[in-house]
C-alpha cells in the first residue's frame, strides 16, 4: 500500500508517496500551469507510470488546487498540511513554521503537534515567491539566480511593498544603471523584511524558525532570514515538500 | 396558532423578510405612517415605536454601490460605512428613500464624518453617543434620548407619554426575550438548526415593522424546532464556533457559509446579528424610563467605547453557556475600532478562555472566499 499526498499550490504542484513504514518514496514537482485539472491529471499519469494507482491508494489533496483533485479521497488545508510536514522533517512536536509560497506566506505556531495559531498574507503578494518571481522576470533571470546574485549585493533598497509598485522601482534602478547584484540584493531584502515582520506576531526571541516552501533551496534566503529574525532558520531540499508530505501523512490514516 | 409550515421555508420567509418589507414600507409611508432609518445597535427603537413610527436598519451590506460612494468618500474606508452612504446618495435603497428622518450615531469616526455629508441631501439627526460607559456618559446619553424624542415630536407634531414609551419597551422587550429563547436553543450539543438558518431568523426579523407580531411568530418557530429536536431532528456533532467582530449581512454572510461548509456550526453570534442587541432588556419598572432606556442601551459592549468591558463580559458568557470550541472574529477593512481590539479579544480567548481564535478580515467582494475558506478550514481543523 502506498500512501500519497498531492499539494497544488499557486506555481508549483508537488507529490510526495510514502510506503507501508511511511517512508518517502517518490518526489516529485512540476509547474502548476494553467489549470489545476489538467495538473491533477497529468500527476495522475505519472503516478501510474510509477506502478502507483491513485484509484486504490489512500490519496490527500491540498493547497490551492485541492479541490481539482478527482481521485483524492480527502481535502485538507494547507496549514495543516504544512505543519504536520514539518514536523515529520524536524523530528519534533514543537515548531514555529514559516511558509513561503508562491502566492501566500504563512506563519504556522505548532505544539504538541497540533496548530495553536497561524497567520496568512491578505490579497497581497509583497513576501511571497510571486514577488521574486516578477522582480527576476524583469531583470531577465532566474528566481534562483537571483537569490545567488543577492548575495554579493548591498546597499539598495526597495521601498514599496507593492509588488506592481516594486517593479516600476526595479525598472528604473536598471535604468540607472544601479549593478544587477544590488538590485537583486534589495528584491531579497524586501521579502525577508515582509516575511520577518509577519512572523514577529508569533515568533518569540531568538527562537528557531522552520522554513518551508519553494524558496529553501536559497542559501541566501535562510541567512538573510536568519539575520533579521535574529534566530537559526531551519530548512532542508526536502521542505519544498513540506505540504505534499503532511497530505502523504494524512493519507496514511485513512481506512479504505 | 397552528402552524403547518415546514422549518426550511420558515427560514427562508424570514430571509426574505428584507425584500419583502420594500413593498410593506411602501404601504406604511401611504398610509402615512413615519419612517425612522436607522443604523446602529445603539439606536434607541422603543422612541419612535412609541409615537407609532415605523423604524427600519439602513446598513448596507452589499458592495453595489461602493464605487459611486468613492466619489466622495475615501477608498481605504470601512466597507459598511462606504455601501451605506452609496445606497444613500444613489437613491437605490428603498428604505432610505421612505425614510423621513435617518438617526446617526457618533460611534466610529468614519461614520460620523459621513453622516455630515448624508446631512446635504436627507434630513439627519445626529445622536451623540459618549465613548465610554461612565455616570457623566450616561448622564448625556440620557439627554440625548430626550432630546430625541423632542425632535420627533416637533417634527410630526405629536406628544410622546410616558405611558407610550413604557408600552413601546414592554413589547420590544418581549421582541427580544423571543429572539433570545430562539438562540439559546444552540447551547444544546448537537444544535437542532445551522448557524445560518438561525441568522436569518435574527436578521430577517429586523425588517418585520411591526414589532408586536414578532414574538408570537418566534415563539411557536422555538415550539416547533423543540418538538422536532425531541423527536431526533437535529444536526451531527461538529465544532462548535462562536462569531463576534463586526456587523455580519448581506455580503459578508460569507463568513458563516465558510464556517458551516468546512464542517463547523455557528452556536452563536456576539456581534451586533445576534446577543449584542439582543441580550439586555430595558427595566419597564424604572422610576426614570429614560434613564433605564440609555443605561440599556449604552451598556452595550461595542468596540467604540473604552474600555470596552461589556464585550468581554457578553463574549465570555457565551463561550461558556454555549461550550464554544474556538471564535471566529471578522472584521471589515478599515473598521480601527474591531482591528485595533483583535489583539485584546485574541488575549481574552486563549488565555483566559483557553480556546483557539482566528481573526478574519474582509469587505463586502466575494473575491477573497477562497482564502477565507482556506483559513476557516484550517482553523476548524485545528479544533
Amino acid at each position: 500500500m502506498n500512501y500519497i499526498g498531492i499539494d497544488i499550490g499557486s506555481t508549483c504542484a508537488k507529490v510526495v508517496v510514502l510506503d507501508e513504514q511511511k517512508n518517502v518514496c517518490l518526489e516529485m514537482v512540476q509547474p502548476t500551469g494553467w489549470s489545476s485539472v489538467d495538473t491533477a491529471e497529468e500527476i495522475k499519469k505519472k503516478l501510474l507510470a510509477e506502478g502507483i494507482d491513485p484509484d486504490a491508494s489512500p490519496c490527500v489533496a491540498t493547497g490551492y488546487g485541492r479541490v481539482s483533485v478527482p481521485y483524492a479521497n480527502k481535502m485538507i488545508t494547507e496549514i495543516t498540511c504544512h505543519a504536520m510536514g514539518a514536523l515529520k522533517i524536524n523530528h519534533s512536536q514543537d515548531a514555529l513554521v514559516i511558509d513561503i509560497g508562491g502566492q501566500d506566506t504563512k506563519i504556522i505556531r505548532i505544539e504538541e503537534g497540533m496548530v495553536k495559531d497561524f497567520i496568512m498574507n491578505d490579497k497581497c503578494s509583497a513576501g511571497t515567491g510571486r514577488f521574486l518571481e516578477v522582480m527576476a522576470n524583469s531583470m531577465g533571470m532566474r528566481p534562483d539566480e537571483l537569490c545567488t546574485l543577492a548575495e554579493t549585493g548591498g546597499g539598495v533598497t526597495i521601498s514599496s511593498m507593492c509588488t506592481v509598485f516594486a517593479e516600476s522601482e526595479v525598472i528604473s534602478l536598471i535604468g540607472r544603471g544601479e549593478p544587477k547584484e544590488n538590485i537583486a540584493f534589495a528584491v531579497v531584502d524586501s521579502i525577508v523584511s515582509k516575511v520577518a515582520s509577519q512572523a514577529s506576531r508569533l515568533h518569540e526571541k531568538g527562537e528557531a524558525v522552520c522554513l518551508t516552501g519553494g524558496l529553501c533551496d536559497c542559501e541566501y534566503v535562510c541567512k538573510a532570514l536568519e539575520k533579521k529574525l535574529q534566530s537559526q532558520v531551519i530548512t532542508s531540499p526536502q521542505a519544498r515538500y513540506a505540504g505534499a508530505l503532511g497530505a502523504a501523512l494524512a493519507a496514511a490514516k485513512i481506512k479504505l | 396558532m397552528e402552524i403547518i409550515k415546514e422549518l426550511p421555508e420558515v427560514f427562508e420567509e424570514f430571509a426574505d423578510a428584507r425584500k419583502n418589507s420594500f413593498l410593506a414600507v411602501k404601504e406604511l409611508k401611504e398610509k402615512n405612517v413615519p419612517v425612522i432609518g436607522s443604523y446602529c445597535t445603539y439606536f434607541p427603537q422603543e422612541i419612535p415605536m412609541a409615537m407609532g413610527a415605523a423604524s427600519v436598519s439602513l446598513c448596507s451590506t452589499s458592495d453595489e454601490t461602493i464605487a459611486d460612494a468613492e466619489k466622495d468618500l475615501p477608498k481605504n474606508l470601512c466597507p459598511l460605512i462606504k455601501s451605506s452612504y452609496g445606497f444613500a446618495k444613489t437613491d437605490k435603497c428603498p428604505f432610505f428613500y421612505f425614510s423621513d428622518v435617518v438617526v446617526g450615531e457618533t460611534t466610529c469616526d468614519g461614520k460620523k464624518k459621513m453622516y455630515e455629508y448624508m446631512g446635504e441631501f436627507k434630513d439627519v439627526f445626529i445622536m451623540e453617543l459618549p465613548n465610554t460607559q461612565r455616570e457623566a456618559a450616561l448622564k448625556l446619553w440620557k439627554e440625548e434620548i430626550i432630546c430625541f424624542k423632542e425632535y420627533l415630536e416637533s417634527k410630526f407634531g405629536v406628544e410622546i407619554t410616558e405611558n407610550q414609551l413604557r408600552q413601546a419597551c414592554k413589547t420590544n422587550n418581549q421582541v427580544r426575550s423571543s429572539l433570545k429563547g430562539l438562540y439559546e436553543l444552540m447551547k444544546n450539543d448537537p444544535c437542532p438548526i445551522t448557524g445560518y438558518d438561525l441568522f436569518k431568523v435574527l436578521y430577517g426579523s429586523s425588517f418585520k415593522f411591526d414589532r408586536s407580531l414578532i414574538p408570537a411568530e418566534v415563539d411557536a418557530l422555538v415550539e416547533k424546532i423543540k418538538k422536532e429536536y425531541a423527536e431526533g431532528k437535529m444536526l451531527e456533532k461538529k465544532p462548535r464556533i462562536l462569531i463576534t467582530g463586526c456587523p455580519i449581512g448581506g455580503a459578508t454572510e460569507k463568513v458563516i457559509r465558510a464556517v458551516e461548509e468546512n464542517g463547523g456550526v455557528v452556536v452563536t453570534y456576539e456581534n451586533c446579528s445576534g446577543a449584542k442587541s439582543i441580550d439586555k432588556n430595558i427595566d419597564v419598572e424604572a422610576e426614570d424610563i429614560y434613564e433605564a432606556i440609555a443605561r440599556r442601551y449604552l451598556d452595550i459592549g461595542c468596540s467604540v467605547m473604552t474600555p470596552d468591558t461589556n464585550r468581554f463580559e457578553l463574549l465570555g458568557r457565551l463561550i461558556d453557556e454555549y461550550k464554544v470550541d474556538g471564535v471566529l472574529e471578522m472584521t471589515l477593512q478599515a473598521c480601527h475600532t474591531y482591528n485595533v481590539e483583535t489583539l485584546a479579544i485574541k488575549k481574552y480567548v486563549t488565555e483566559q478562555k483557553d480556546i483557539p481564535y482566528l481573526a478574519v478580515e474582509t469587505d463586502y467582494s466575494q473575491t477573497d472566499v477562497g482564502q477565507l475558506n482556506t483559513r476557516i478550514a484550517a482553523f476548524i481543523e485545528m479544533l
